[in-house]
């Protein structure tokens, strides 16, 4: 991998530090933009489920959840739809300038999942949920993060292609096909936005877990101290 | 280093903007117009909705009714004619009749409500297109408008008015509209979200400048809402 590795010398103390470039621009603004895209779109999502709040039919009606207004955007479906059909191109374009820049770069070899990661899911599982040794760190990410990354991308790619379902279920009619049809595409982007909503959560939980050195990484791309050997 | 780094992250504080009520409303207007472009692009004027077999069909009493104000404008269907005009050779009052001595057209359609739900209804009546014709409209011309008894109003884009599953439609299930439904005549469009698809039809104007869109799209909702 092409991580950069530096050592900065505390010019009062003389104390150094290592820091490693861990997070290529692209990845920051993509991550930071597509971050608030997807906020905006699961707020307006939920205030445009609140017109219909059933995956049934509309005669007779049976309401799932009554979704709260103040956990919604948009104020109304109107509204929430013009924040939809508008953040949505946002977070289509960040998404696709992203795996453009990974795929091409080779960077995804950093971040998401590899067949070069599967010796190590066990010992990193032992790690993580069943008090086993923590596993040695030779990369930014360990194999269980890769994969998590990895969902996340799925999840999002998904998310539009269920989302295409249903906005243009005749120009794109042969897409809802394997959904189960439109009305079972409907709920499909409703349920990959939980899950989507799920993966933020376990990220944040994560992001407070590993500190300020990481935290700051996404903003500068230079993570302080990174616990792991570059060579 | 780290701070120059920092700094080229200041693209994202444009999102911002989003929170500023003054650029609010003008950015998530050309937000969705940009969809509405794009929906014009991808539209295939000769791709057909899926149509589906009779027994996928929802029953009669389980297709919803909508209305923005009254279920029944009070329509007097023994004196009832759409008024025609705009860019067209014959101007004048259609009856019922002279409407459906057109082709009759029946099809098994999905209507999409912009509310999230959906309904497979059976519905028939003459293509816009074949009336368009007889009434010797413009085709180049840009829109089609109508207004409805109950004050509400829409208009299509002329490629979606000449598509061949976009009907004058006075038949639902075999029956003659009843008065929830439209009667004597609604527009139906499969290709078009529900709220385009106006009821009780008083008037139809073939035209390029629309003065107004329709109800809901001077609301705020989305002008061209192609499926």
């Amino acid at each position: 991998m092409a991580s950069r590795a530096i050592e900065i010398v505390d010019p009062k103390t003389g104390d150094v530090t290592e820091a490693v470039y861990e997070h290529p621009f692209i990845v920051r603004l993509c991550h930071w933009v597509n971050a608030v895209a997807l906020l905006v779109l699961a707020g307006s999502g939920l205030q445009i489920f609140r017109a219909f709040p059933s995956f049934g039919a509309k005669i007779p009606q049976k309401d799932l959840i009554h979704w709260p207004k103040a956990l919604a955007i948009g104020g109304w479906l109107g509204g929430a739809l013009q924040w939809h059909l508008t953040f949505m191109w946002i977070y289509i374009a960040t998404g696709l300038v992203y795996l453009g820049y990974e795929l091409f770069s080779g960077n995804y070899k950093q971040a998401l999942f590899v067949r070069r990661d599967i010796p190590g899911v066990w010992p990193m599982v032992r790690h993580y949920f069943f008090f086993g040794p923590k596993p040695p760190e030779k990369e930014p990410y360990n194999p269980l993060q890769k994969h998590a990354y990895t969902t996340a991308v799925v999840l999002g790619v998904l998310s539009v292609l269920t989302g295409i379902a249903i906005w243009k279920p005749v120009q794109f009619s042969w897409l809802a096909w394997p959904m189960g049809g439109f009305h079972y595409a409907r709920l499909w982007h409703f349920v990959i936005m939980w899950a989507l909503l799920a993966f933020v959560f376990g990220h944040l939980v994560m992001v407070a877990l590993h500190g300020w050195n990481n935290f700051v990484s996404m903003f500068t791309g230079w993570k302080k101290d990174p616990g792991y050997r570059v060579e | 280093m780290s701070r120059r780094e920092l700094l080229k992250l200041t693209p994202v504080i444009a999102l911002g903007a989003f929170a500023v009520p003054k650029l609010q409303t003008p950015l998530l207007k050309s937000g969705l117009g940009f969809s509405d472009w794009v929906s014009d692009i991808i539209f295939r004027r000769e791709h057909l909705a899926p149509t589906f077999p009779d027994a996928e069909v929802s029953p009669f009493d389980r297709f919803p009714i909508n209305d923005y104000d009254v279920d029944d404008p009070g329509v007097d269907l023994e004196r009832w004619a759409l008024a025609v005009g705009g860019a067209v050779q014959n101007p004048g009052e259609y009856t019922l009749n002279q409407i459906q001595a057109l082709p009759k057209i029946t099809q098994n359609t999905r209507h999409v409500c912009v509310e999230g739900w959906d309904v497979i209804g059976n519905f028939a009546g003459a293509r816009l297109s074949d009336f368009l014709k007889m009434m010797g409209a413009d085709n180049m011309a840009r829109f089609v408008s109508v207004k409805c008894a109950d004050d509400y109003y829409e208009s299509l884009d002329m490629a979606t008015a000449l598509h061949p599953q976009t009907l004058l439609c006075y038949e639902m299930y075999g029956k003659p509209l009843t008065r929830e439904h439209g009667a004597p005549l609604r527009l139906t469009v499969p290709t078009k979200i529900g709220y385009k698809q106006a009821k009780y039809l008083t008037e139809l104007k073939v035209t390029n400048v629309l003065q107004q869109v329709g109800y809901w799209e001077d609301q705020g909702y989305s002008e061209f809402y192609g499926l």
